[in-house]
């Protein structure tokens, strides 16, 4: 069952639908993305920016401490082995070389120093020949020779010397520092101390790194020299390469044997073979930073789903505008293409009446001219024969003069004379014309019209045309016995509404697309296929509308809207 | 009047038309002169002024209606009856502003062109008199 409102205005271009929809998908998509990449797109460098400042600006705030941290260790470091050196140093000069080599007396010195200064394990004394010529510690040292020995040339070059760690006896890991005097007679000796490195520890213990962090002495060469928590024991080697000399306090950015991202702080020390370093992981470091993320990350993604949804209906607003106004754009252009049609029609129907007309008047006149002579001449030979044939000529002549002011007649239909009109007395006219052939079918013909429907600014001539069309059409669509119910309405302010309904076959939707264009017919050889499309040119022209309710089998009803007002222009 | 005496000019560029029209008009006895353009028209109203001028609108060269009008313009009481092969209202109004006596569409009905010619000398016979 299809019900369908047929109105030239409404009517939509449905042949290329499903192109056109593709079409606008494919614009929505471009649309969208674009407007999404324009959008998102500072949204997100503005956040790429703002994360890495913020990291790099956090990095240093993070670098910052475990610098100042590893300079402070450092200045410990450096004071704890001044003043052990110092003392070593004091004691060669304070005391005189007889009271050195007295083992009693040294002993006497040891305890005093042990009491002052944690750390000391032994402490010797040794000539310029390298003797040692006495010795207070827990190893037997006496009697041995350090003439060979590096550190016995270093210090006597230097005055002063400090060894790398070692492991001692007792597998202590120990640092000797050996201090050379000269006394006034020219005679110089050596005085020689160990230190136990467990101060070392306690000192990077007093830096109480957080978990994850380690800290560490090595020296230059790369051997540990306290422990690593993460990097091996004391006296091994470095698994890492030793960064470039320098005294200041330096952060780098590394990636550990192991694969962690750390912080490497250090510093080298000027007055020994040792370096300083920390150690911190850089993911632990940057966690208070990640939580701070999470709210950017949160607000970036708020900020993005806004920006989306936005976009996405704007877009949408955007191809639907675009989709009706192409619609109607569609929709003017079949108009005028309409309207263009039937009035091309008209000139070529004014043409080929002209180009007819004067041939025709020339046969007319010949023939009647011919009609003429043998009027005048009663014993013309063949007279009656001929006449026949004039007569056949002038009819015809007749038919074809019918046939071009019929043609004419169309075309000068485009002239409108205006005038108020009562539409309900040019219906009655309109009607008489049909009474007898509905009279003879049996064919009911119904009237409701409105009282006191005001006149209308129209042209008698067309208004009456576009009613006979529409009445024909009825009284072809019902069968005998059939009924049309003419019927006129005051409908609103601007418009009268004549309505022609039939209760005949109906149309059905592929009629119904096309019955407006010309030359369009379901009578075969009996209509031209102009009727409707001249009605809906007039009714047009006249600024008004005109629409069709059909259904097959069951009746067609033709709606005429006339306007009140001339149109303007 | 008698038809013998009407004056009357046929102008029209359709020889074959204008000339057996001619001849049929002579044979009922009238007299017309022929032209087959504008200005050999107004030529032959200026020589012999006409009763009634049978025009017709479109030819090549100078358009019936401005024939009409100069001949209106120089002789006001020469009747003009136009003859078009178009059905324009256009140009059967425009002609009777110009002071056309009638239009008629081809093919012609002698009979009811002699009639309109009739009335039109009748009319101007009438007005003189």
């Amino acid at each position: 069952m299809f019900k369908r409102l047929v109105s030239q205005n409404t009517e939509q271009p449905d042949q290329a639908g499903m192109l056109d929809a593709q079409r606008y998908s494919v614009l929505r998509r471009k649309i969208l993305a674009l407007m999404a990449v324009v959008t998102i797109l500072p949204l997100f460098s503005l956040a790429a920016i703002n994360y890495y400042e913020h990291q790099a600006s956090l990095a240093v705030e993070i670098q910052n401490p475990l610098r100042v941290l590893v300079g402070k260790t450092k200045n410990s470091f450096e004071l704890f082995l001044a003043e052990r050196t110092s003392t070593v140093s004091l004691i060669a000069s304070a005391y005189p070389f007889e009271d050195l080599s007295d083992e009693k007396k040294l002993q006497r010195i040891f305890q005093v120093m042990r009491r002052e200064f944690v750390g000391f394990v032994d402490l010797g004394l040794i000539d310029s020949k390298g003797n040692q010529l006495s010795y207070v510690g827990p190893y037997d040292l006496r009697g041995r020779n350090y003439a060979e020995q590096a550190w016995f040339h270093q210090v006597q070059i230097k005055d002063k010397y400090l060894s790398d760690v070692f492991m001692g006896f007792r597998k202590f890991p120990h640092v000797v520092i050996a201090v050379q005097h000269t006394a006034e007679d020219g005679r110089s000796w050596v005085l020689r101390a160990t230190i136990d490195t467990s101060q070392f520890d306690r000192i990077i213990a007093s830096m109480s790194l957080e978990s994850g962090g380690d800290a560490f002495l090595v020296n230059r060469q790369g051997v540990l020299q306290t422990d690593s928590r993460l990097y091996g024991k004391v006296l091994e080697a470095l698994p890492m390469p030793m960064p470039a000399p320098s005294f200041e306090t330096n952060v780098l950015t590394i990636t550990d044997p192991a694969g962690r991202d750390m912080f490497l702080s250090y510093t080298y020390f000027a007055d020994a073979d040792f370096v300083l370093m920390a150690v911190k992981p850089r993911p632990s470091v940057l966690k208070t930073w990640y939580s701070v993320r999470a709210d950017l990350l949160i607000i970036f993604l708020a900020g993005v789903a806004a920006v989306f949804a936005a976009v996405y209906r704007v877009t949408d607003l955007i191809i639907r505008r675009l989709r009706e106004s192409d619609e109607r754009r569609v929709c003017a252009i079949h108009q005028m293409e309409h309207s263009q049609k039937l009035s091309s029609i008209g000139r070529l129907a004014a043409g080929v009446a002209h180009e007819i007309n004067n041939p025709l008047a020339i046969i007319n006149e010949k023939a009647g001219l011919m009609r003429d002579i043998m009027d005048m001449r009663a014993d013309f030979p063949g007279r009656d024969r001929l006449l026949k044939q004039v007569e056949a000529i002038q009819s015809s002549v007749e038919r074809c003069r019918g046939i071009t002011h019929r043609m004419l007649g169309f075309a000068r239909r485009m002239d409108v004379k205006i005038e108020p009109l009562d539409i309900n007395k040019v219906l009655t006219e309109t009607m008489g014309f049909l009474e007898r052939e509905a009279q003879y079918r049996n064919v009911a013909l119904d009237r409701i019209l409105a009282e006191a429907l005001p006149p209308i600014p129209s042209d008698q001539g067309q208004i009456q045309q576009v009613f006979l069309n529409v009445l024909n059409n009825a009284l072809a669509a019902v069968p005998d016995g059939g009924r049309i119910q003419v019927s006129s309405l005051d409908r609103d302010e601007k418009f009268v509404e004549v309505s022609i309904a039939d209760n005949g076959c109906g149309m059905s939707e592929e009629t119904l697309k096309h019955m407006f264009e010309p030359f369009f017919t379901t009578k075969k050889d009996k209509g031209t296929g102009l009727g409707m499309s001249i009605t809906y040119g007039i009714v047009k022209r006249l600024g008004g509308e005109i629409q069709v309710q059909s259904k097959v089998g069951e009746g067609t009803t033709v709606t005429i809207l006339l306007p009140k007002k001339q149109a303007e222009g | 009047m008698d038809m013998k005496d009407w004056k009357v000019l046929l102008v029209d560029d359709e020889v074959e038309f204008v000339t057996t029209l001619a001849e049929r008009l002579e044979l009922r006895g009238l007299t017309p002169r022929v032209c087959h353009d504008g200005e050999s028209a107004l030529k032959a109203v200026a020589q012999e002024v006409p009763q009634v001028v049978v025009l017709d609108v479109m030819m090549p060269g100078m358009k019936g209606l401005d024939v009409l009008q100069r001949v209106k313009e120089s002789h006001p009481g020469v009747q003009v009856i136009l003859l078009t092969g178009q059905g324009k209202t256009r140009d059967g109004i425009e002609g009777m502003k110009l002071g056309a006596f009638y239009y008629m569409m081809k093919p012609l009905d002698l009979d009811e062109l002699i009639a309109k010619m009739g009335e039109a000398i009748g009319g101007r016979a009438g007005a003189v008199c």
